[in-house]
């Protein structure tokens, strides 16, 4: 049961086989629209298959609503897939052991202000999981905080203090320094930076990826910010209502986006090029609404390049050598 | 050219607080004609946002403003009645804020508070400003504009709402607009649709746009005119060409540094940072602000800062006369 036997168990392929495997994982909720009329189901997963190997950071990129937090929920054992499997180095994992998850993947949230306990002080906040998890004694805890505060560039003074004492970027090293004393395999990301100012950005951009280095952390990094993910990123999945449209090497898949989806993501990219002016990224319909998705390729009412199969189809699942692309612009001609 | 719309001179800001008064806005200046677009930059607590709700006369009263001129459209803004500045807000200069579902009205439909926006400036009948209403939903893009009408905001997404707001700005064609963190709530696609929109449309009504934003990307693109804050003061200033291909000032080249440039910037490098944090306001601030934070700080930065100037339009404020050339 204990993270140290499971990895042990698996050594041997460790490197090749991936730590984490999303096999057809599905999530469906039921919303009621009215009071009085029945619920309906929406898939915010549906279907994703996914595999993250040790020491690759994941981007994973997409507009609200298309289920990163919901994907990210079900890694953390905070919600329970519908079907589908979650498997830890080949191991499956059932909702019941959902300490096993919390042991290995830690989270790190997108806004440090409403993410730390404002009335605890930040001792207590970094040593949480410990507690929660019975590890150690309170004095080999007071040890990892102190050694967490040293890891993450916080100075030792603030373990007295509060989260309203700290600036953003000190409140985001803080939520680091709590998701990395469990000494977890899996830090997942989500949209880490986002509430953060420029300057801060890039110091915890910068924290995160050295971590990664001296830890051999892998990484979930869940982001809109396509520069960021471009910068961070070793593999890139792209999601749309639900579905991982396109999924390659980050330098392939920004060098040759495959999907038209993905291809528009790139282009809204706005650069600080003075020379160039707004781009017109063709997406000319809004977010479809997830419980009533769109026939066919759900992308289809938006693309650029849509076709009349497109409308009736749902796209092929084409596989590439690195990667994948669900798009029937990429399918193999028809006989 | 034509006269400035808005000419800005020696505005401050002052907020007293229980430890002393906080000079939020230090003195800054600046000038816009119609058909431009000024963006102002600077982080959390730059003052950047007050500067915008200075000009839109929608200050805290305990704030004080003061500014050695303030004015728009040769109307001196200073002496400007509460009543006086409502019947401008509105009409001749508007506003859009970050938040679109926090600034629209939950109970009633987009309809009633567009033609509000009309009707409260204007002798129009519901009709006309029903007409216009949907004439204006049209222009920002919204289809189906005459079914919207009965819609509430709940109703509608994100960025539809954004829509609808820019809609509501436009309603009485101002001459200035202002618009604070238009997109930041919104997914990177409707950034670039929304910005778009707001760029076609003040070249087609050739207003005056202050875009207030923190990010660098949209500044690049659509600004005429930048204005770079830091702790409550212009730092630098200059056309956006200038401060992106040489920017002077040590605060804009490290912010540069900070943000990754697909293309420049090699994945995985480590990306520049500028250590410390924005020092406190409150109380007698001396010298340059920015020097705690600065690698190139002398003992002479914490007395008075020259401005120095490069070209006719680009000013910064730093005791080293910086070459230009992009930053390292």
């Amino acid at each position: 049961m204990s993270p140290t036997t499971t990895a042990e168990a698996v050594a041997p392929e460790a490197g090749t086989a991936p730590v984490l495997e999303l096999a057809g994982v599905t999530k469906t909720y039921r919303v009621k629209q009215g009071m009085f009329s029945a619920a309906k189901p929406l898939n915010a997963l549906g279907g994703v298959s996914l595999k993250i190997h040790r020491k690759d950071v994941l981007g994973l990129v997409g507009e609200s609503g298309c289920g990163k937090s919901t994907l990210a929920k079900i890694l953390l054992g905070l919600e329970a897939p519908t079907s589908g499997q979650v498997l830890i180095d080949g191991r499956e994992v059932t909702a019941r052991e959902r300490t096993v998850l919390a042991r290995r993947i830690q989270p790190i949230f997108q806004d440090p202000y409403s993410s730390l306990n404002p009335r605890k002080c930040i001792e207590d906040i970094i040593a949480l999981p410990l507690v929660v998890h019975k590890i150690g004694d309170s004095a080999s805890r007071a040890k990892s905080v102190a050694r967490m505060l040293d890891l993450v560039g916080l100075p030792q003074r603030v373990l007295r203090g509060y989260p309203n004492q700290l600036s953003g970027g000190q409140r985001q090293r803080v939520a680091i320094a709590r998701a990395l004393v469990m000494n977890p395999e899996i830090v997942i990301c989500d949209e880490p930076t986002s509430a953060l100012d420029v300057s801060v950005q890039s110091q915890i951009l910068n924290l995160l990826g050295d971590l990664r280095e001296e830890l051999g952390l892998t990484y979930l990094f869940i982001s809109h910010n396509l520069a960021v993910v471009e910068h961070l990123a070793t593999r890139v999945a792209v999601m749309y209502l639900g579905k991982i449209v396109e999924e390659a090497p980050a330098s392939e898949l920004f060098a040759g986006p495959r999907h038209p989806y993905t291809k528009a993501l790139l282009e809204s990219v706005l650069t600080p090029d003075p020379n160039l002016s707004v781009p017109d990224t063709h997406l000319g319909a809004a977010y479809p609404n997830p419980i009533d998705p769109p026939s066919g390729c759900h992308f289809h009412p938006r693309c650029a390049k849509v076709m009349d199969i497109c409308k009736t189809t749902p796209p092929p699942h084409v596989a590439g050598p690195q990667g994948h692309v669900d798009c029937h612009l990429h399918a193999a001609p028809a006989r | 050219m034509s006269e400035p719309v808005l000419k800005v001179d020696n505005l401050t800001i002052d907020i007293p607080m229980a430890q002393g008064t906080l000079h939020a806005v230090r003195g800054i200046d600046f000038e816009l004609k119609r058909g431009e677009t000024l963006c102002i930059v600077g982080e959390s607590g730059s003052g950047k946002s007050l500067t915008s709700l200075a000009i839109m006369g929608l200050l805290s009263k305990k704030m004080r403003c003061n500014a050695a001129r303030l004015d728009f459209s040769g109307i001196d803004l200073r002496k400007q009645s509460p009543r006086a500045m409502r019947a401008l807000r509105g009409d001749r200069m508007a506003m859009i804020f970050q938040e679109p579902m926090t600034s629209l009205n939950p109970a009633y439909t987009i309809g009633d508070q567009l033609m509000e926006a009309l009707q409260l400036h204007r002798p129009v009948g519901r009709a006309e400003a029903r007409a216009r209403a949907i004439e204006l939903l049209g222009k920002v893009g919204i289809t189906a504009a005459e079914s919207r009408l009965s819609q509430y905001p709940h109703q509608l997404s994100g960025g539809l709402r954004q829509r609808v707001m820019i809609a509501m700005a436009l309603m009485c064609e101002p001459e200035l607009i202002i618009a604070d963190e238009p997109t930041t709530a919104l997914d990177v696609t409707i950034q670039a649709q929304i910005l778009r929109l707001l760029a076609d449309l003040q070249r087609e009504m050739n207003m005056a746009m202050i875009l207030v934003t923190h990010d660098l990307g949209v500044v690049a693109r659509i600004a005429d005119k930048v204005v770079v804050m830091y702790a409550g003061e212009v730092v630098e200033k200059g056309s956006a060409r200038e401060i992106f291909e040489n920017p002077r000032h040590p605060y804009t080249r490290g912010l540069l540094r900070c943000i990754p440039v697909p293309g420049k910037t090699k994945p995985g490098e480590h990306l520049g940072s500028i250590p410390g944090i924005v020092p406190s306001l409150i109380g007698k601030v001396e010298g340059c602000a920015f020097r705690s934070r600065c690698d190139v700080a002398e003992a002479a930065c914490a007395s008075d800062v020259p401005v120095r100037r490069t070209g006719e339009d680009h000013m910064y404020r730093c005791i080293h006369e910086v070459q230009a050339g992009a930053p390292s």
